[in-house]
């Protein structure tokens, strides 16, 4: 076991980690961390993106030990100050940019990442950054509007078109 | 203007605030106190004679608590089938054991055949790696026309075939459609395969089995659509528990798509291990064990016949379908190539004969059961690709030869058993021509051979048996389940109300619908409205959330329920205003006295009710709570048409779908943004389906495409924006709501639209042999088949 220090949402975290514990695991299971999800054991799906040291991260792709003295942003950590939706996230509701949920974590926190390289990003390079991210449910439709709505452009509204 | 409340109101959904903060519950997500884990040892080879498993230096490594193989369930019964098909000669299908871990065979890649409990996940995983299984290997029966032509290998020996039935529908029209097809004026016909899929949701499968001894109480956490039917199958079937003893629990669900109607082996496993052990189990499906233990969708061979008289009138259609079963039948297994998909062979046309023949087979492959659509998309496939073919055979428009054809006149008895209760499938047709600008299209494609690209365009029709389902019909069809659902609606003292109901949630959205309905009733704000649903312990008996049910058939049963709690809150209001019950009217959350000024509010009526001092205790119990169990008189028809743009590369084979459009009819509308949504994601499954996904076996029956490294999702940049309208709308005559359900629509009416259009692209560029290409047409295929 390795003792690792971290901030996490802006909290220090000391905790003992087994050497081939993931970051995923380490939040999930240590922290409680359940907002970011696995959905796949390939590093693919994108469910478990969080920033680290504010870089995109998927978590599973990363041991918790490597995290070490890193500072970690999660989805818990996105809402505003006094609780509500941060803008990425109220634009994921209004433009029903989510169904069951579960990929909407690692969305919201890609999309963060994008935005802050990228502040107002085409279609196109919202769909190509997103091919890191697997939605299942959406048809990544109104997850680009969404995010479209987030950086301040125009998108139709919802059930308008 | 559009509504902002109730009823057609795109009201934003109240369940996206804890899932976009990340405190969504997932089954995952719950940890309960003591628990073990449980890791599978899974057969690596599709087909053999398990000769010994010896786990004794597993069962010795640390942290292990037990390590079960199939003789620890001699006594258990089997994974039960919900449905009973009668074959052609009226004999029922063959219905093999399917044991909860693997005893004398494995079947297919990913048949458990021990499973290691222990203290930690790691230890779990590491023990199970040191369980060694002695597998004889047998030859794998993979190919499904092979299975059926020859006895030689038999994935249950048992049962002396690998054909679990052989299915013919409408039986005593054969003569007559072999008759019409041999005098035609002209027949098409097309072999296709339906490519079989995997549903993945992005959750996967969790199940945690909890056991209490002194109250002698099991509790399942799962991942699934509908916990009352678990609870039925896995305690009435598989263990022997009474349902007072064994609660149920599906918190959030991560999508499902048919894939978590189902009960599966691992939810049995660790109920079973809980109470063996006296500690909670609990098992998280990796992706990869995902592949190869959820069950799987589609997986058709067909040929298809088609014959039209001179005019271009449609006048019979024949079908023969081998259907995979995979090595053991699902839980609706046997229903999706039958039920669901002969009764959908007309169409939206008004074809007089209809003879569909399936053949069901056994192999040792995963079992395949029903996947969004089931059934539906297999036989809309079929029906729109050779219409479109007999279309270019004949040299006439593709929408003038669906036109020609349409049922216009409702309600329709079809030849295949259903009845069509309303529709206006030109209105469709008349919207979607406008919506995908179609006036326009020779100069898209004008400018995309400007840049050297194939374009095609593919339209195509569809309808859907939706709302599932009555149940005396589908009792003599074979169901073994009834198909109701349920709600109590709970008013509560001071008038806040609890909606409880066994539909269950999986992205859909109910938290948010069901009380746009409900409060539309009362006249009250929509947050007075509390969905709770997904527990056994809290909810009626109901079937839960499938075949685009739940406002259909769940959302009935609210009304009913609702029905119920007004006509009582009015008897109420009656006696404290001192009128005639008659009199009394409900309007904008008050009950008044028609034609005076008289009224008491919502909240006055609902205190009285629980706080009964001026009160008709002689008359009316105190309280106000009503339940309903709603069973509908019919299947829903949603029906629409869609219409997919390509361009194909034609150096390299490789499609884009640059456009996409579809107009439905799914009656009325509760909430047109999640209605929209559910569009989006079901076409962009289709397309999926249609280009990208292809779940492979080899002939040794491994598995292929076990990772999201081998089966290709649909990703962002591989679909366009959908443009949709649902403003066709001719309400269901039989249910409340006027409701016919939006859920699998885009899966079902969208591959057709992508081949058709693939073929148009092509034959567009001279590749005029070309008349079809199986899914997904990847570049590979397509390039190859320009090639000729």
């Amino acid at each position: 076991m390795t003792e690792v220090t971290m901030n996490v949402n802006g909290r220090k975290v000391t905790r003992s980690v087994r050497g081939n514990e993931l970051l995923v695991e380490f939040l999930r299971e240590q922290l409680r961390l359940t907002g970011t999800h696995v959905g796949c054991d390939t590093s693919q799906c994108g469910a478990c993106c969080v920033h680290v040291n504010g870089e995109l991260v998927k978590a599973c792709t990363m041991f918790a030990a490597e995290a070490d003295g890193a500072e970690v942003a999660t989805i818990e950590g996105q809402a505003n100050a006094d609780g509500s939706l941060n803008v990425i996230q109220q634009a994921f509701q209004d433009y029903h940019g989510l169904q069951c949920g579960f990929c909407t974590p690692g969305m919201v926190m890609s999309a963060a990442s994008l935005l802050k390289d990228n502040p107002k990003p085409t279609e196109e390079e919202i769909r190509h950054h997103l091919q890191g991210n697997i939605c299942r449910c959406t048809g990544y439709h109104n997850i680009v509007r969404a995010i479209m709505a987030a950086s301040g452009q125009e998108t139709p509204a919802v059930a308008a078109e | 203007m559009p509504k902002d409340h109730g009823i057609g109101a795109s009201s934003k959904r109240r369940e996206d605030v804890r899932f976009l903060t990340g405190t969504g519950n997932y089954t995952d997500d719950i940890n309960v106190y003591g628990q073990a884990y449980v890791a599978f040892v899974r057969s690596d080879v599709a087909h053999g004679r398990i000769k010994s498993v010896d786990t004794a230096e597993a069962a010795a490594m640390p942290g292990v608590l037990r390590v079960f193989t199939g003789s620890d369930f001699e006594g258990v019964g089997s994974i039960p089938c919900g449905w009973q098909v009668t074959d052609r000669h009226g004999e029922p299908m063959k219905e093999p054991a399917h044991p909860v871990l693997a005893h004398g065979k494995v079947r297919h890649v990913g048949d458990p055949i021990a499973a290691v409990v222990a203290e930690t996940l790691q230890e779990a995983r590491d023990a199970a790696e040191a369980v060694m299984a002695d597998i004889e290997e047998l030859p794998a029966v993979v190919d499904m026309k092979a299975a059926v032509a020859s006895s030689d290998t038999l994935v249950h020996d048992d049962i002396g075939t690998n054909l679990c039935y052989d299915w013919g529908f409408v039986e005593d029209n054969r003569e007559a459609v072999d008759k019409a097809i041999s005098e035609a004026a002209h027949v098409t016909t097309l072999e296709l395969v339906n490519n079989r899929l995997v549903a993945n949701p992005m959750e996967p499968r969790v199940a945690v089995g909890s056991y209490e001894a002194a109250g002698d109480m099991s509790t399942l956490y799962t991942t699934s659509q509908n916990p009352h039917v678990i609870r039925l199958l896995m305690g009435a079937f598989v263990l022997g528990i009474p349902e007072h003893k064994l609660r149920v629990v599906a918190p959030d669900v991560g999508g499902g798509f048919g894939t978590k109607i189902f009960h599966y082996a691992e939810e049995a496993f660790c109920t079973f291990a809980a109470r063996a052990l006296k500690r909670p189990v609990k098992w998280t499906s990796t992706r990869s064990e995902a592949f190869m233990s959820d069950a799987h969708g589609r997986d058709h061979v067909t040929k298809i016949e088609l014959a039209l008289d001179k005019d271009h009138n449609f006048t019979a259609l024949r079908t023969e379908t081998y259907a995979n079963m995979g090595a053991y039948l699902s839980t609706f297994a046997p229903s999706v190539p039958t039920w669901l998909h002969g009764t959908l062979m007309a169409g939206n046309y008004k074809t007089p004969l209809i003879y569909v023949n399936v053949k069901a087979v056994f192999t040792n492959t995963v079992p395949v059961d029903a996947y969004r659509g089931a059934g539906r998309p297999e036989a809309t496939f079929q029906l729109e690709r050779v219409v479109d073919k007999a279309a270019r055979e004949l040299g006439v428009d593709p929408i003038e030869l669906r036109r020609k054809n349409f049922i216009t006149e409702f309600p329709y008895a079809t030849p295949v058993a259903v009845e069509y209760d309303t529709g206006d499938y030109n209105a469709t047709m008349d919207k979607l021509i406008e919506i995908a600008d179609l006036a326009n299209f020779e100069t898209r494609r004008k400018e995309s051979e400007g840049r050297g690209k194939l374009r095609g365009l593919g339209i195509n029709s569809y309808i859907e048996a939706c709302g599932i389902a009555p149940s005396n019909l589908v009792g003599q069809l074979g169901a073994r389940a009834g198909l109701y659902e349920s709600a109590t609606v709970r008013v509560n003292a001071t008038g806040s109300i609890s909606v409880m109901t066994g539909s269950h949630s999986h992205g859909q959205g109910h938290e948010t619908a069901f009380p746009q309905v409900v409060a539309e009733m009362l006249g009250i704000p929509e947050d007075m409205v509390e969905i709770v649903h997904g527990d056994t312990a809290n909810t009626p008996m109901g079937m839960g959330t499938y075949g685009s049910r739940s406002l259909a058939v769940g959302g009935s049963a609210m009304v009913r329920a609702t029905e119920k709690i007004i006509n009582k809150a009015k008897k109420i209001a009656a006696h404290l205003l001192e009128a005639s019950e008659a009199d009394i009217e409900l309007k904008d959350g008050a009950f008044s006295v028609a034609g005076t000024d008289k009224s008491v509010a919502w909240g006055d009526v609902t205190l009285a009710a629980y706080v009964p001092h001026n009160y008709p205790l002689e008359d009316i119990e105190p309280g106000l709570e009503e339940t309903a169990f709603y069973d509908p008189s019919n299947f829903t028809y949603p029906s629409g048409a869609y219409c997919c743009e390509v361009e194909v590369d034609p150096d390299t084979g490789k499609v884009d779908v640059v456009a996409f459009a579809a107009a439905d009819d799914f009656g009325n509308v509760v909430n047109p943004m999640i209605v929209e949504g559910q569009v989006h994601g079901g076409v962009a499954q289709g397309i999926g389906q249609a280009l990208l996904e292809n779940c492979a076996y080899d002939e040794t029956g491994q598995l292929l495409s076990a990772s999201y490294m081998d089966y290709a999702m649909p990703r962002a940049d591989n679909v366009p924006m959908v443009t949709v309208d649902h403003s066709c709308q001719t309400p269901c005559t039989h249910n409340p709501l006027g409701v016919k359900g939006c859920g699998e629509a885009g899966a079902i009416g969208s591959p057709p639209a992508v081949i058709n259009a693939v073929i148009d692209a092509l034959q567009s560029g001279g590749h005029t042999h070309v008349t079809h290409i199986d899914m997904p047409a990847t570049p590979n295929r397509v390039w190859a088949a320009m090639q000729g």
